[in-house]
């Protein structure tokens, strides 16, 4: 064969030990494999909820015109809520139910603002598998517990919304709310 | 692959061998762009462009899929829906411009691609193959890209859809009835617009597909080099990696510095303003143009504005000669019958190849520049040296042309001390030894 | 015989090609087409320079604001900017409180259905609603403006070349025609309705001069005089906030991403000299074009008596 300068690749040696030439070969594609990390940073961000979605993540709702013993149905994150005002026959019943017999044990006042009692602000969202209770318009069926009853089952709720008969492992949800004055509830 | 001093892959631990047993695909990639690949070792950065082409691929795949999570397909959505994208998605803003840009880039790298293949013979025998799969990959990448453009349903997306489509009405008979059928409707609206995102989501995909037989037709002859000598043995060549795999992630990294310049401070340079205004059916644009890439067939396609011939009315000219531009570079391994690959040793031929590349670049600037007689008189003379270039020049002058003798091996070439030269294919120079290893 | 047929087509196009320009320039010694008013007359913008310029831009908040205010009290009657939603204005600087009270109190409200007895009605718009446009649709927009529609603002400085310089130019660009231009072209002159303002393409357009006056719109405390420069620029400089929200976000992503780049492509490439060092390449890479070679190949090819 020809000449003596055509010499072929050398391998690296099977060292155990890095040798201190090949550092700049592991640092190199350390690099380049962070990069690679760091490019599916926004690949994965990008199906997060976008600003616009987290927006309305928030919402307000008038509270002034709801009397005792009304309701109104309203949406928050694309999911009714039911927003009630108890009349005080309503706060008196619930508070008679002894805790230790429900499903879920949770007071009234658990589930309501200190001084608001009779606001009870619930998801409208069965928490069996999720359909809109009845009870909130004007002639509904409020169920044997005189709160909200759902259809699809036969869930009965009572007028703290908690689960008495029927399927529902847990009471309608409370979600995040405060008020941010004597008529406006801000709710997430 | 057929180099028989290639390695063959040996699995090194257990899980290896246990995988290589039941599907061989570790086997394959190592014979493929591993050690087990050899490639000939004077291999020039301009060789990094296929790699470079299937790496922004592979960008365009990837942002593409994200952004259609977000993209809405109709007519009265989408404009805004991009909008969303860039106001309201997370990092939103980036994934429509790394696509935008990312679509110019894998224009640039396919054109330098291309015209290395022009340069040094890449499309000659064995290779005639891998040359047709790559137009046809090309072919591809134009028509996912015009519809691509269409999608945001700027003024340009809409106004583009109508004069690609109008093209071909020029076709006697059967073209009006074929535009009706492309758009599903009598102009572009909400039946184009979906079908075209729906072939828009396909056709990378097939890019892929025909990429693969691409390299797999490649891997049968293996890679060419800047000589033009085929391969005689183990000196000629050097494991695809490390060597190749270092060259081509080095000089990516700078390809991406490019892009990143492009992508994160002029983002909208190689971009038209009128695409930021919704598409408006009935106000025309002063000036349409299509993007960037498309500028040379643009220029061919309006430099005809002669009936010629009577039959043929000057828009029927202007689309053949526009499909036809494309269509006759299949049959440059049949053109161009030089046995001599690369346009170092063709003297001739390396002139005229800078003349077409000062063509092209004209060609290009016609395309985008405003209508007045001195560019269009430009395109015509220009349209015409494209056709003659390779229609008539080339033929001729591989007939003709006396090429340089040719290095004895690649690795004769790459080294100092070459002793003997050899003498061009089917020249016996008096006197002169002749090569032998 | 391919490459025959093949040529004949090249002559083909080449011939039509020649039939085509020789027409042309025909058409052009004959009968040159005269240059027009637009082409003429049409000025390039004026040079604006603002704190977002350049790969280091940031806003200028208290500009943007000051932009803000002019689009709201002489732009908003018009113009709509149906992309840019009242939440956004929380980059400008503006406190939770006061974005919603600029959403409470826009003069234009949220189209919206009345929920007792499905009329439309419309209600005051809250942080998460869009802008809503100043009129009900396209039609009423021209009806109101002698059939000329006023453009949405949200995208205008990227919906047009010269992007914010442009429509600063505009801005201050009205005046009367130049008696060149009405000697060369008296049909340039703006008839009813149309205002001259040779940045604008087609040099009369149907927008009167929106800010006149020193003093339009009154500026807070701390912040420059309202001249009609200071306005313009400052509204230009807002709207190049509603095209590109995100601008600084992406300057400040770019210098991370380059210099990140940067950094591995120098370690890539010293890795790679390192790989290659191993492969002995005398000549580096260009065999065919060392200078050396290139003798010996004229010296092989004039031995084997072959003309160069």
């Amino acid at each position: 064969m020809a000449t003596s300068e055509g010499t072929m690749v050398t391998q690296v040696e099977a060292d155990h030990s890095l040798r201190r030439r090949d550092f700049i070969n592991i640092a190199a594609v350390s690099f380049a494999g962070v990069g690679a990390a760091a490019v599916t940073l926004p690949l994965i961000s990008q199906m997060n909820p976008s600003a616009d979605v987290l927006a309305l993540a928030s919402i307000e709702v008038d509270i002034s015109k709801i009397a005792p013993g009304q309701a109104i149905k309203t949406s928050w994150r694309k999911q009714p809520v039911f927003v009630r005002n108890l009349t005080p026959k309503e706060i008196a019943e619930a508070n008679a139910v002894k805790t230790a017999d429900l499903r879920d044990p949770q007071t009234l006042a658990e589930r309501t603002k200190p001084g608001k009692e009779n606001w009870l602000i619930t998801l409208g969202v069965c928490t069996h598998l999720g359909c809109v209770p009845l009870g909130t318009g004007e002639g509904e069926n409020r169920g044997d517990y005189g709160g909200y009853f759902c259809p699809c089952h036969g869930s009965h709720y009572d007028t703290a919304a908690r689960i008495r008969k029927g399927p529902a492992p847990t009471n309608l949800a409370v979600p995040e709310y405060a008020f941010t004055s004597d008529t406006v509830v801000t709710i997430g | 692959m057929s180099f028989a001093w290639a390695k063959p892959y040996e699995p090194k631990t257990e899980l290896g061998r246990w995988i290589d047993d039941r599907l061989p695909l570790p086997r394959l990639v190592y014979g493929a762009i591993g050690g087990g690949y050899p490639v000939p070792r004077n291999l020039n950065y301009l060789w990094n462009f296929g790699v470079l082409s299937g790496l922004f691929l592979v960008i365009q795949i990837v942002t593409g899929i994200v952004l259609a999570m977000h993209y809405y397909a109709t007519a009265d959505g989408a404009f805004n829906s991009v909008e969303h994208i860039m106001r309201n998605v997370n990092a939103g803003w980036m994934l429509r411009y790394a696509h935008a840009n990312g679509a110019s880039f894998f224009f640039i790298v396919v054109y330098i691609h291309i015209f290395r293949g022009l340069f040094y013979g890449s499309y000659k025998a064995p290779r005639e193959m891998v040359w047709m799969l790559g137009l046809v990959i090309y072919l591809l990448m134009m028509a996912t890209a015009f519809m691509g453009y269409v999608l945001p349903w700027g003024q340009m997306s809409y106004w583009g859809a109508q004069v690609i489509t109008g093209f071909f009405s020029a076709f006697p008979l059967v073209g009006e009835p074929i535009r009706v059928w492309l758009l599903g409707g009598y102009a572009p609206d909400q039946a184009a617009l979906t079908r075209f995102f729906s072939l828009h989501y396909l056709l990378p995909f097939v890019i892929a597909g025909v990429t693969i037989l691409h390299i797999w037709a490649l891997h049968i002859p293996g890679s060419g080099n800047p000589t033009g000598v085929d391969v005689k043995n183990e000196k000629d060549t050097l494991p695809f990696h490390p060597f190749y795999t270092a060259k081509d992630g080095w000089f990516a990294g700078a390809v991406l510095i490019a892009y990143c310049v492009l992508l994160f401070f002029a983002p909208n340079f190689l971009g038209h303003p009128d695409n930021y205004i919704p598409a408006n059916p009935l106000a025309t644009p002063a000036h349409i143009v299509p993007e960037w890439y498309f500028w040379p067939f643009y220029a061919i396609l309006r430099a005809f504005t002669v009936d010629f011939l009577w039959i043929f009315p000057a828009k029927l000219w202007g689309v053949l000669a526009m499909f036809a531009s494309i269509l006759l570079l299949f049959f440059l391994p049949w053109l161009d019958k030089s046995p001599v690959r690369s346009g170092h040793y063709r003297p001739m031929f390396k002139r005229f190849f800078w003349l077409l590349l000062l063509d092209v670049l004209i060609l290009g600037y016609v395309g985008g520049a405003e209508i007045n007689a001195f560019n269009i008189a430009l395109g015509q003379f220009a349209s015409a040296y494209y056709f003659i270039h390779f229609l008539i020049i080339l033929p001729l002058v591989s007939i003709f042309e006396r090429p340089l003798p040719l290095p004895n091996s690649i690795s004769e070439s790459v080294l100092h001390g070459e002793k003997k030269e050899a003498a061009p294919i089917g020249v016996t120079p008096p006197g002169a030894a002749t090569a032998a290893e | 015989m391919l490459r025959i047929l093949l040529g004949l087509i090249g002559a083909a196009f080449a011939a039509a090609l020649l039939a085509s320009l020789g027409t042309d320039l025909a058409t052009y010694f004959s009968s040159p087409s005269e240059e027009t008013a637009e082409h003429r007359f049409h000025k390039e913008p004026k040079e604006l320079r603002l704190a977002s310029d350049g790969p280091f831009g940031k806003f200028d908040r208290q500009q943007l604001q000051r932009g803000f205010q002019v689009y709201k009290e002489v732009c908003a009657a018009c113009h709509g900017l149906n992309l840019v939603a009242f939440r956004d204005l929380h980059a400008l600087g503006y406190s939770e409180a006061e974005v919603k009270a600029i959403a409470n109190q826009w003069a234009v409200e949220v189209p919206t259905v009345n929920p007792d007895t499905g009329e439309v009605a419309t209600r005051k718009a809250v942080p998460a609603d869009r802008f809503p446009n100043p009129y009900p649709n396209d039609t009423a927009a021209r009806a109101a403006n002698n059939n000329a529609l006023p453009p949405d603002l949200s995208l205008i400085t990227k919906a047009r070349h010269g992007g914010a310089a442009y429509v600063y130019s505009l801005l201050t660009g009205y005046q009367e025609p130049s008696p060149e231009l009405l000697k060369e072209f008296p049909d340039a002159k703006p008839g009813e309705g149309l205002y001259h303002n040779p940045y604008f393409a087609n040099l009369n357009l149907a927008m009167p001069q929106p800010i006149t006056s020193e003093g339009q719109v009154t500026y807070a405390e701390g912040n420059p005089k309202p001249t009609v420069e200071q306005m313009s620029k400052d509204v230009s400089a807002f709207l190049v906030w509603t095209a590109e929200p995100k601008l600084e976000n992406r300057h400040r992503y770019g210098i991370a991403t380059i210099i990140f780049l940067l950094v591995a492509t120098v370690l890539g490439y010293l890795s790679y000299q390192n790989i290659w060092a191993s492969a002995k390449r005398k000549v580096a890479a260009k065999g065919p074009l060392d200078p050396a070679n290139k003798a010996k190949r004229q010296r092989a090819s004039k031995k084997a008596g072959m003309k160069k």
